[in-house]
């Protein structure tokens, strides 16, 4: 016989405590599953879900005005003071901040992600991806403060205007109602800067997976077919991307919606959801209004998604 | 009349890369024109050039006598059917076959009835709400058809269309293809890779080697009358014959070529050369059991009709066949 049919047809078991877990394991994988998927299904159901429906539970309750005590009592009193205009103002200023960064951000993205999709290979992927997580590896609140500076009166961008005799055109932006103010480093424009700066990465690289995943013959075969460019945008690079630009405005839109920092530091002193959240669990001590903001964005979120469903968004998937 | 398609001089260069050389090339209309050659060998690019994907670095390209090169893709009445069929995956079959007309303006019960008409014709009638996804390879093949036909193209392009297909559907599909063309009346112009497709469907072939067009033929020619080794070993599998062999049986040449089914073991008559050899390997094919002959440290195999008797391996067998299948060749 030939010299490779040497040795037992079955090898005898692997000696030792791992060789007999080995075995066990191969002849139960229902049981590796638990073993590995147990601990993170803890931790998410328990430690988080769980605290967030704790805290989604005291919504329902409602603080005493006197004694500043929380009536444990089931109540909507708290809702119908979330839903008074200042609270709505509150909701409604930082629902359209999250739309419009949301947007932006789409737009912005597109562009950079298509080209680090389609074109950019081996040293210039590098440096795309090392030029999009570069900003996420230094602090938050350097960046921030970095900005705010860039916007002051006195920053870089004033600066830069005056040289270009643009002054005219800040000052114009600057006096519009609601957008404008005192300079950018305290007007929602400032505020919206910031936005977008800091949640691009998490727009660009969703939508870079999913246009990666759209085979280049497909926009050959749409022009081939007498697709134009704008054509094909619309009818298959749209239609494909659309998973991951609804991935990305998850969470542009989300990240927007519970910030409390970006404009606390950079923008006008009106409050954000994320700022009355913090504002009401800390120095007002009140819990329950607290727990019934931090609901909306969870049900707006909520909403998108159902919307985005509905749309089609997914059926590429 | 005017060509399908004309390349004057045609290169396409990737850098160093010369993907095609200055190629000439006259497909007649109506032609079913196949361009056969190993991967690489620039066939694909040549069907990218015809159809607008790429641009030619030097030459002239026409389409029925109009220049083609700067001419993007959508502005040409050419179009292809993809070597992994590229189908839209998020549109239905029918939006799919109907994406050509839709983009064009075409109405929308216009566009439902020739979309439905073209699946007719691939035989998927009533397929218009799937999804590709639901599909089978086969399937999506004729839809991938379908939805280049429904254009009315001037020029059909395939890029290994059937590449992805098992042996029997393949032979299917290369009927109805064959007899698709024959009654649309449209210029196929097809790559492949697969000797036996190229010659059983074509009119015409140019084989392909190094971005360059070996031999242009019909598939006859290619078959019997290979120009080069390249062609004679790349169509069909023929033995190229040493010009010391060739010495031997008698005919001054450089090369020849001879095809494994015009040579016969051990059944010589007057007229015949002969060759010696001695057996080295056989196996069984079905319709023939293919010989490999080892004639003074050549190898030559024969494809002996299943009929006739099999030499043991390392018989002295005595091989003969006609000088009129030996065919002479310029280089060696």
């Amino acid at each position: 016989m030939s010299a490779l049919a040497t040795g037992a047809p079955i090898q005898p078991n692997r000696p030792g405590v791992t060789g007999r877990i080995s075995d066990f394991l191969w002849k139960h994988p229902h049981l590796l599953l638990l073993i590995l998927l147990g601990p993170p299904v803890l931790w998410l159901g328990i430690i988080y879900l769980g605290s967030l429906l704790a805290l989604l539970l005291q919504s329902f309750f409602s603080i005493d005005d006197f004694s500043g005590l929380i009536n444990y009592e089931f109540t909507l009193a708290t809702y119908r003071q979330l839903f008074s205009d200042a609270n709505f103002d509150i909701i409604l200023r930082t629902v359209t901040m999250a739309a419009a960064v949301t947007l932006f951000s789409a737009l912005i993205a597109f562009p950079i992600a298509y080209y680090a999709a389609r074109y950019a290979r081996g040293k210039w992927k590098a440096i795309f991806y090392l030029g999009v997580m570069l900003p996420l590896w230094s602090s938050y609140l350097v960046k921030i403060y970095a900005w705010k500076l860039i916007l002051a009166k006195e920053g870089i961008l004033t600066w830069a205007f005056g040289k270009l005799h643009l002054s005219w055109l800040l000052d114009a932006w600057l006096s519009l109602p609601i957008i404008g103010g005192n300079s950018l480093s305290v007007s929602y424009t400032g505020t919206f800067l910031v936005f977008v700066y800091v949640w691009m990465p998490f727009m660009i690289l969703p939508i870079q997976a999913a246009l990666e995943r759209v085979p280049g013959n497909l926009i050959e075969a749409s022009s081939d077919l007498g697709g134009n460019p704008g054509q094909t945008f619309r009818h298959v690079l749209f239609p494909l991307a659309l998973p991951g630009i609804v991935a990305g405005s998850i969470f542009t839109f989300s990240l927007t919606l519970g910030d409390y920092i970006i404009p606390q530091i950079v923008g006008s002193s009106r409050l954000f959801i994320g700022q009355a959240v913090y504002a009401q669990q800390g120095t007002a001590g009140n819990i329950p209004l607290a727990a019934a903001f931090t609901v909306v964005p969870i049900v707006i979120m909520g909403l998108y998604l159902w919307m985005a469903k509905r749309m089609g968004a997914f059926d590429a998937l | 009349m005017t060509a399908a398609v004309l390349f004057q001089n045609v290169s396409r260069h990737f850098g160093a890369v010369k993907a095609v050389d200055a190629v000439d090339l006259e497909i007649a209309a109506g032609e079913f024109f196949a361009m056969l050659g190993p991967s690489g060998s620039g066939k694909t690019t040549c069907l990218r050039l015809m159809a607008g994907f790429e641009q030619p670095t030097h030459g002239h390209i026409e389409i029925f006598g109009e220049t083609a090169e700067g001419v993007p893709p959508y502005r040409r009445s050419v179009n292809t059917v993809f070597q992994d069929y590229a189908l839209f995956p998020h549109l239905s079959i029918l939006d799919n076959v109907a994406y050509g007309l839709m983009v064009k303006g075409a109405g929308k019960e216009e566009r439902r009835r020739a979309a439905e008409d073209a699946l007719a014709m691939v035989k998927l009638p009533g397929y218009g709400q799937r999804r590709p996804g639901q599909l089978s390879g086969g399937q999506r093949q004729r839809v991938a058809l379908a939805r280049a036909l429904v254009n009315k193209p001037k020029v059909l392009l395939l890029d290994e269309p059937l590449g992805a297909l098992d042996l029997k559907l393949r032979e299917q599909m290369q009927e109805e293809l064959k007899s698709l063309q024959k009654s649309l009346g449209i210029t196929f112009v097809f790559v492949t890779h697969d000797q036996g497709e190229a010659l059983s469907m074509a009119d015409r072939i140019a084989v392909f080697n190094e971005g360059r067009i070996q031999q242009l033929g019909t598939p006859e020619d290619i078959y019997k009358r290979p120009q080069t080794r390249f062609v004679a070993d790349f169509v069909g599998s023929s033995n190229v014959l040493s010009s010391a062999i060739c010495a031997k049986l008698g005919v001054p040449a450089k090369a020849a070529s001879l095809r494994p089914e015009a040579i016969a073991i051990g059944t010589s008559w007057a007229e015949q050369l002969t060759l010696p050899g001695k057996v080295i390997s056989r196996s069984f094919l079905g319709a023939v059991n293919r010989i490999t002959v080892d004639c003074d440290g050549e190898k030559i195999i024969v494809a002996s009709p299943a009929s006739m008797p099999v030499p043991e391996i390392g018989a002295d067998v005595e091989l003969a066949f006609s000088r009129n299948d030996l065919h002479l060749m310029e280089d060696a």
